[in-house]
């Protein structure tokens, strides 16, 4: 017994426990090991047309416009949430500005910010259902995806507005798709507006007390309510929000494909959540990170750009992506079993 | 009615009530409640199972309303319209659950709900966390409690042991220049070493002038820090009695009432 | 109840039956209906808007279903369980999954249903009593034909072709174009039924769209990161062709050097002729498709007929036509404003 006579309690030193700990305060690291490693073995593999700066900045583009919805699910899955309709909110969102400027014959900026807040007010009646009547997000989402995409279809007619139509008349739209080449690099405005929002989000969950918050109300929500957080305000913004960044991915999906389509967008919302589940955020809620859905969906653009350049049937992408995801969860569950 | 009257010794309660009452439907919580913590004193309070306690624990910290009686705090008068009203007063309670969010870290916890903001523009538009602030003032509290040796309060409170979340919890409770804290079955979940521990705690905040309720059913640990009992039964207070005059035995007995309580209360 | 009382109800209630089946025989109180793959391709909704107003024109009841995806097949088996229940009397159906939907399809013959597929044939094609589609095959050849000689003899044996197909489990209109327009440009296609058997090295990859823009884009980039000197590249549909438009673009490869050829003939496809986006595409005729599966519904349930095949085919063809502004000799086409009066959507 020490001879102090103020109580304390003795460190549970060791190297097992501290590489414990350090995972717990630091679980980016895993998937942050798997990219690399990825990045490693396709660049041995495939050579020097996959680790070109031509071919990163490229699976860059192509997994911003899931990024962008990957980015808006975390958020959800943080407060032990989840959201299917993210992809056809996306769609829906595009189809408003498309239809906004081209049929309605607003002024192309007018139909941009139009389309970006359906998006915001699809999330916001995802959030009223979830807050107010208290109904499950899962149940919630899944309805009102079948209700955003059959809004599509009926807004849209089942009609592709044509690239050159919007290109014509509304070229803010496509804005998103414009290239700018730094040396070797290529990036989209997309891509950057994806980077500019993560970071926007990596702020606000870490650095200000609403992040705290969304953490707290995900991990524990009765313990958020007994701090005094309004844990239904917290939720219901959380939402919201994630319909803007859905809206947003609309705007840079209009880019990127050009045209205005009520096709594409159906496996979206498991992509998302694809991304974000290997980036080591828990389906639990309460754990997890930006930065973490960022490498997830870079992940997933790695192996699948690296598999395809490898001359690999597609189906070893959805074999590999497959085993990725229950290592992800696998590892989360361990993470949590080994603290109790 | 007016508030309570001085005790032998002139003192005035700290927080008091009488007559509470509560009934959820035709079951009867609290039937006539009265309660006395007096400054500086830990007040143990014993009752068996749906002898209504916990209703009136929660009454007075704020988590239920009663249907009728009054609360005082220091004299005056206070209705609490939820427990973050009694925490703006300065009735701080830890839950038996603890109510902290594991996956956070303990700095995280402790100003959970009550963060600080960065002063000037960073604070008010940007709405920057001031962490540098909030984890010194972590350390502090917990070095002021003993509880140093936690080496890294950037830790999440799962890693911690039961005993070192227990230290966690009360000092958040402390930390906010609270006159009251109400624990609720602290020990309940911890082994011997551990809560030993908790209980130099509990002594330690009693140290610095802070009033303690401690709900416990256990008998031992009661007996030993408490200064004087609150038995609780039926809805109602029965007796208060002293430690060092009756047995622990006794004060069960009083407790499930195979023993009338002592006419004289203290 | 005694025995005899059973047998006598029995009795009366088969009579019942075979009076009321037989007088809805007779009945003009007909039930055609369609299901297609999805709902938000033009295709499929000029194929509804044609067989809707058909089943008009004749007097005829008309419902119509569509999965939620292109692949769903769940949504189609329970569109064609809801049809047989509701008595329907005969089915269109624009098959998701070629050979998962078959037990299904079976079950609505057994149950006096007259079955035609529309488009895409079934696996194995005899599932379905009749088939009106298009001949995919043709269609990739007439396009793959087209290639070759908008090339030449000489380039077209050093080109590099990419196949922007749209999915992995090989669906036969995805085989059929495929292989046909291997087979007009002069790739040996080895089995017809199978993409991916072939070895000629002009094969740049297969990548997979899955029918939409944004699958077009991504294969396309995914194929140039292969081999950035692809100058062909065939789509399975138009939305395809339009985002691996796109890709060339962004590539620096919008100058004329790659020659797009895709199949639908649709309005927005034939625009992209005009513009120069895409090379040559077959038109189809979707609506005939569909007007044409009404028609044989009704007379199926008015006197039994089966509808019988095209001459020296195992389906009935309801035409296609090569789409080009940039015809070649020896190969029939119309140029894109004369396809503007015949495009759907």
């Amino acid at each position: 017994m020490s001879s102090d006579d103020t109580p304390h309690f003795s460190e549970r030193a060791g190297l097992g426990h501290r590489t414990i700990n350090f995972l717990h305060s630091n679980p980016t690291i895993i998937p942050l090991l798997v990219l690399l490693i990825g990045l490693a073995v396709f660049s041995a593999i495939v050579g020097k047309r996959f680790f070109h700066p031509f071919n990163l900045s490229l699976v860059l583009q192509q997994v911003t416009v899931i990024g962008m919805l990957a980015l808006a699910q975390t958020l959800i899955i943080l407060t032990a949430g989840i959201d299917l309709s993210v992809g056809a909110i996306m769609v829906l969102s595009s189809i408003a500005m498309g239809q906004m400027a081209l049929t309605l014959g607003l002024p192309p900026e007018i139909a941009l910010i139009g389309g970006i807040l359906v998006g915001a007010g699809c999330g916001a009646l995802n959030g009223l259902l979830i807050t107010w009547l208290r109904l499950p997000p899962f149940i919630v989402t899944l309805g009102t995806w079948s209700i955003f995409n059959a809004i599509v279809q009926f807004w849209s007619g089942g009609q592709t507005i044509r690239q050159q139509e919007i290109q014509a008349d509304a070229a803010i739209l496509q804005w998103t798709g414009t290239a700018m080449q730094f040396g070797a690099w290529r990036l989209t405005i997309g891509s950057v507006l994806m980077l500019g929002l993560a970071a926007f989000l990596w702020y606000m969950l870490n650095r200000t007390a609403y992040g705290r918050h969304v953490y707290a109300v995900g991990n524990d929500p009765e313990a958020a309510r007994l701090s005094g957080i309004r844990t239904r305000r917290v939720l219901f913004s959380a939402y919201l929000l994630a319909g803007l960044i859905c809206g947003l991915a609309g705007w840079v999906l209009i880019g990127r494909i050009g045209a205005v389509s009520p096709l594409g967008g159906g496996s979206a919302n498991l992509d998302s959540i694809t991304a974000v589940v290997i980036g080591g955020t828990s389906l639990f809620g309460g754990r997890g990170s930006i930065l973490g859905t960022l490498i997830g969906a870079l992940i997933v653009g790695f192996f699948r750009n690296g598999l395809a350049l490898a001359g690999l049937d597609v189906l070893w992408q959805e074999f590999s992506i497959g085993c990725l995801i229950i290592m992800a969860v696998g590892f989360d569950q361990w993470l949590r079993r080994i603290s109790n | 009615m007016s508030g309570p009257a001085p005790d032998a010794a002139g003192r005035l309660p700290i927080l008091a009530a009488r007559d509470l009452r509560k009934a959820y439907g035709r079951v009867v919580a609290m039937d006539g409640a009265d309660f006395d913590l007096y400054p500086g004193e830990i007040l143990g309070v014993i009752g068996d199972n749906g002898a209504g306690k916990s209703s009136m624990i929660a009454a007075l910290a704020g988590a239920v309303r009663p249907d009728s009686g009054e609360i005082w705090l220091n004299g005056q008068e206070v209705r609490f319209a939820n427990p973050m009203d009694a925490r703006a007063k300065g009735i701080e309670t830890v839950f038996q659950t603890l109510a902290m969010a594991p996956a956070l870290t303990i700095v995280d916890n402790l100003f959970l709900g009550r963060e600080y903001r960065k002063p000037g523009l960073r604070g008010r538009m940007f709405r920057a966390l001031d962490r540098g602030r909030m984890r010194a003032e972590a350390r502090r509290h917990l070095s002021e409690l003993g509880l140093a040796t936690i080496q890294n309060i950037d830790q999440v409170v799962e890693t911690l042991s039961g005993g070192q979340r227990q230290g966690v919890a009360v000092a958040r409770a402390c930390a906010f220049g609270s006159r009251v804290i109400i624990l609720d079955e602290p020990t309940a979940a911890l082994g011997v070493k551990e809560s030993r521990k908790v209980l130099d705690l509990i002594l330690d905040v009693r140290r610095r002038g802070i009033s303690v309720v401690l709900i416990s059913h256990n008998m031992p640990h009661v007996f030993e820090i408490a200064d004087r009992v609150h038995i609780h039964r039926l809805g109602r207070r029965i007796a208060q009695v002293s430690p060092a005059q009756i047995s622990m035995s006794d004060a069960v007995a009083i407790m499930t009432g195979a023993m009338a309580p002592p006419q004289v209360s203290i | 109840m005694s025995k005899t009382s059973w047998l006598a109800s029995g009795a009366a209630v088969a009579a019942l039956c075979l009076g009321v089946s037989a007088a809805q025989a007779q009945d003009k109180d007909i039930l055609v209906g369609l299901i297609t793959k999805t709902d938000t391709n033009p295709f499929f909704v000029k194929m509804r808007e044609g067989a809707s107003a058909k089943a008009d024109e004749l007097g005829v009841k008309f419902q119509a279903f569509a999965g939620k995806f292109d692949g769903d097949n769940d949504t189609q088996v329970q569109a064609v369980e809801n049809l047989i229940a509701a008595g329907a009397s005969g089915i269109l159906i624009v098959a998701s999954d070629t050979k998962a939907i078959v037990p299904t399809i079976q079950k609505a013959k057994d149950a006096g249903l007259l079955v035609i597929a529309l488009d895409t044939p079934l696996e194995p094609m005899e599932a379905a009593q009749a088939t009106f589609a298009t001949d995919n095959f043709h269609a990739g050849q007439l396009i793959g034909e087209w290639a070759k000689r908008t090339l030449g003899d000489d380039a077209a044996a050093k080109a590099n072709i990419a196949f922007i197909d749209a999915h992995e489990s090989q669906p036969t209109v995805d085989v059929a174009r495929d292989q046909g327009f291997m087979d007009g440009f002069g790739i040996d296609i080895k089995d017809a039924a199978r993409r991916g058997d072939e070895d000629d090295p002009r094969i740049v990859g297969h990548e997979m769209g899955e029918g939409s823009e944004v699958g077009g884009r991504n294969g396309m980039e995914t194929l140039l990161q292969k081999n950035f000197d692809v100058n062909v590249v065939y789509t399975i549909n138009e939305p395809t062709a339009a985002g691996a438009w796109e890709a060339l673009k962004s590539a620096g490869k919008n100058d004329g050097s790659v020659l797009v050829t895709s199949v639908d003939g649709g309005c927005p496809g034939v625009k992209n002729v005009a513009d120069g986006v895409i090379g040559a595409t077959s038109m189809q005729f979707p609506l005939l498709m569909a007007s044409l599966g009404v028609e044989a519904i009704v007379e199926h349930a008015r006197n039994g007929t089966v509808p019988a095949p095209s001459e020296g085919l195992t389906f009935t063809n309801t035409g296609v036509k090569l789409v080009t502004d940039k015809p070649v000799e020896g190969l029939e086409s119309i140029t894109s404003d004369e396809a503007m009066k015949l495009c759907w959507g």
